[in-house]
């Protein structure tokens, strides 16, 4: 039975949970190696498990009939309100899960390695390890939620550990900063996921995943011929559950938190901000692909739409930034608005649904190699104490192995073959072709982008001018290096894997083949970008500062970031706080207190006025108790006489 | 009832008690003089208790309890008046009545 052999799913929550408590509770009393060692146990438990899991459902429990099908290995009742509307906790097992939970094994493991070089001697440490525990716990309760409810839950305590790693530097004001800026504005966007789960759950009856995406099911027909201002109600829950996944995948317009994370320690921006949680919004997507492609195209769009702007919005700023963090904060926006864009403008099985793996694939390489650039810089700012491109230059001389592996990475996210990247992106400009060349030349047009900035990048930190360093830049600590190579040799492989074999929208196999007029001109432009960036940026030189006068509007945009956060800001300042706030703040100090103040003061004022009454002479209180006692008996004869 | 002694005669000497022991508590400064005015009140009603349910409840015996009550009350509040007699000697080196008047307002 392929349910009890995978069962043991439930212990991979479980064990991460376990880590999370102990070292969070008892960890400051451990010595760091410990805490540490505890958290790392544990992932490394979770990474075995999920990798048997994927080995067996792939290769010989999930296929049924020529299609992987949806396995619930661990349900439990968790809440009952009432007969029909409980809410379970469970562990949903289907190509993307499964797909996910390597994902995000693989690369919170490596992260845990990485960090017992990156964090040494850091004051808590072992407050670190704890909440890289809760993240890997809080993530992999997401990919494996079974119905819509759990995975909201799931959703928010990502963000929640993504907010205290974010802070983790909490003395530090921009870190602080950075932290409430994440919190607030995926909040914010999971209000809009919210209410599409309670829009969705209200017509459908359902939280469930195997209910609401049964192909013969009545989760489509239930809300059919509803419809709210023109548009039909499913595609409006639709696009508000696509709002929550724009929040957290940092999407245009709600991709402002994004850059700013980078606050956090390098190693944790590697797996929450590149691999892991910020795909969490192409996987919300993909996980309701089926109602989105069977029930409300026009949602689709939308997908589609937001994921290529951004792609090409992000990738345009990130080509002046001058902080390596924030170029690869940028370049993960551009790559998640491929895998957006993939899903966007798939179709539902068979050939049509290329974009949906293509996505996935986009999303399984991408956690590999932008874990990897994330990393690679982690070992460049401990080796230069900056983040700034500007104090680097000339470092391959001193770090020959973190040299290699970011090359790798660059070369696969630039989609250069045989590297990982090339073969996603390949998938994904054919999905484009077929649906809409615009989107096609668009994403062509980043891709050159994409080749440009990174090696912009690689080029400053790696070639570009000798710099004579305060201290000798040294190569990093086993323990990263470690890291960098397992994530170094998975980007030049993972791109073999044929993934259209395993995951597809509607679970049926098929055959995808090269695409050889896609593939010519995506790699010409990644090789142009390259030449460009190898031009400008090899040597020192002055072509980008002649360059950068020349187009003195466009760089201003770009390196402002096209004003967003200035936008937002003026917003939030200007039309919230002075326009509106301030007006019910006055309303509330001078009209509501001011009332209450006002009952007071004339209550104060009568005391004033009277307690001259209050002689204290006992003996006058004792004529006036005396007089009104004769005065009751004088009544009491008067009216009893009548 | 007692031999020679009418109700309206004994009614008459507990009324007396009654106003000379209101007169007292309003007109005398000395808080000592005042706490015994009071227990003239007391036992005005005391003697009241008592005609009364002799010569209308014989039978009964409310009323003698509700004097023996009275009594062991008023023991009680004799003991509370002098302790706080004592202590207002204390603060204000005398026991008039019109000097303590400190807690008003």
């Amino acid at each position: 039975m392929p349910t009890e052999l995978f069962s043991t799913t439930v212990w991979i929550p479980i064990a991460l949970l376990l880590a999370f408590a102990v070292v969070g509770l008892f960890g400051h009393k451990m010595k760091p190696v410990v805490a540490g060692g505890i958290s790392t146990a544990a992932i490394l438990l979770a990474m075995v498990i999920s990798y048997s899991t994927a080995y067996f459902y792939f290769f010989s429990d999930g296929l049924v009939e020529g299609k992987y099908v949806m396995l619930v290995p661990f349900l439990h009742e968790w809440l009952r309100f009432t007969d029909t509307l409980s809410i379970d906790m469970g562990i949903l097992l289907d190509p993307i899960s499964v797909m996910m939970m390597v994902v995000v094994t693989t690369v919170s493991s490596m992260v845990h390695i990485y960090s017992f070089g990156y964090m040494k001697g850091e004051k808590g440490f072992q407050r670190y390890f704890a909440f890289l525990s809760l993240f890997s716990f809080a993530m992999m309760g997401l990919v494996l939620a079974v119905n819509l409810f759990q995975m909201y839950i799931f959703w928010e305590l990502v963000g929640v550990s993504s907010f205290l790693l974010i802070g983790f530097y909490y003395q530090k004001p921009a870190a602080v900063a950075a932290s409430k800026k994440a919190f607030i504005v995926t909040r914010f966007a999971d209000l809009g996921f919210l209410l599409g789960i309670l829009l969705l759950s209200y017509f459908t009856r359902t939280f469930d995943f195997p209910t609401l995406m049964d192909p013969g099911g009545t989760a489509i027909s239930s809300m059919a011929g509803l419809s709210f201002m023109g548009v039909s109600t499913l595609t409006w829950a639709l696009v508000l559950i696509f709002m929550g996944g724009a929040g957290k995948s940092a999407m245009f317009p709600l991709h402002i938190w994004l850059p700013d994370a980078m606050e956090g320690p390098t190693p944790v921006s590697a797996l929450i901000h590149a691999a892991t949680m910020v795909v969490a919004g192409v996987y919300l997507v993909a996980r309701l692909f089926g109602l989105y492609a069977m029930g409300a195209p026009g949602a689709l769009e939308v997908v589609a739409f937001i994921g290529a702007f951004t792609s090409l919005f992000a990738a345009v700023i990130a080509v002046t930034q001058t902080d390596i963090k924030r170029i690869l904060a940028f370049s993960t926006m551009s790559q998640i608005g491929y895998m957006m864009l993939a899903l966007g403008v798939s179709g539902y099985g068979g050939e049509e649904g290329l974009g949906f793996t293509a996505s996935m694939f986009h999303l399984f390489t991408h956690a590999m190699f932008k874990a990897l650039l994330f990393l690679g810089a982690g070992a460049i700012i401990h080796a230069v104490h900056s983040n700034n491109m500007g104090d680097m230059g000339g470092l391959r001389k001193y770090l020959p192995v973190t040299h290699i592996m970011f090359l790798i990475a660059a070369l696969a996210i630039s989609g250069i073959p045989p590297f990982a990247g090339f073969f996603s992106k390949d998938e994904i400009l054919a999905a484009a072709w077929a649906n809409n060349q615009l989107y096609f030349w668009t994403e062509w047009f980043v891709a050159g982008l994409t080749a440009f900035y990174m090696f912009r990048l690689y080029f400053s930190v790696f070639w570009g001018a000798n710099r004579t360093y305060e201290h000798q830049p040294h190569e990093a600590p086993a323990s990263m290096l470690f890291a960098l190579v397992f994530l170094g040799l998975a980007s030049a492989v993972v791109g073999f894997i044929p993934f259209s074999a395993f995951v597809t929208a509607d679970g049926v196999p098929f055959q995808t083949h090269m695409h050889l007029n896609i593939a010519i001109p995506s790699v010409a432009i990644g090789i142009v970008g390259i030449a460009i960036a190898a031009w400008m940026y090899m040597r020192p030189g002055t072509v980008a500062d002649r360059l950068a006068t020349a187009m003195p509007g466009l760089y201003k945009l770009s390196l402002k970031k096209f004003y967003i956060d200035e936008l937002y800001l003026w917003v939030t300042h200007t039309i919230i706080f002075k326009g509106i706030s301030a007006p019910i703040a006055w309303f509330d100090r001078h009209v509501v207190d001011g009332s209450m103040n006002g009952i007071a003061w004339v209550t104060a004022q009568v005391a004033e006025k009277t307690k001259k009454m209050q002689s204290g002479q006992l003996q006058h209180y004792g004529y006036a108790m005396v007089l009104g006692a004769v005065a009751f008996v004088l009544l009491l004869l008067y009216w009893g006489a009548r | 009832m007692i031999e020679g002694i009418g109700v309206f005669d004994i009614l008459v000497v507990s009324t007396a008690m009654f106003f000379i022991g209101i007169y007292g508590f309003l007109v005398r400064k000395n808080l000592i003089t005042i706490l015994m005015s009071v227990e003239l009140v007391l036992n005005a009603v005391n003697i009241n208790f008592v005609v009364f349910n002799k010569y209308l409840y014989p039978d009964l015996l409310q009323g003698y309890m509700f004097s023996l009550f009275a009594i062991g009350i008023a023991a009680a509040e004799a003991a509370v008046a002098i302790a706080i007699i004592l202590n207002v000697y204390r603060q204000m080196k005398g026991i008039d009545v019109e000097h303590v008047d400190t807690m008003k307002y």
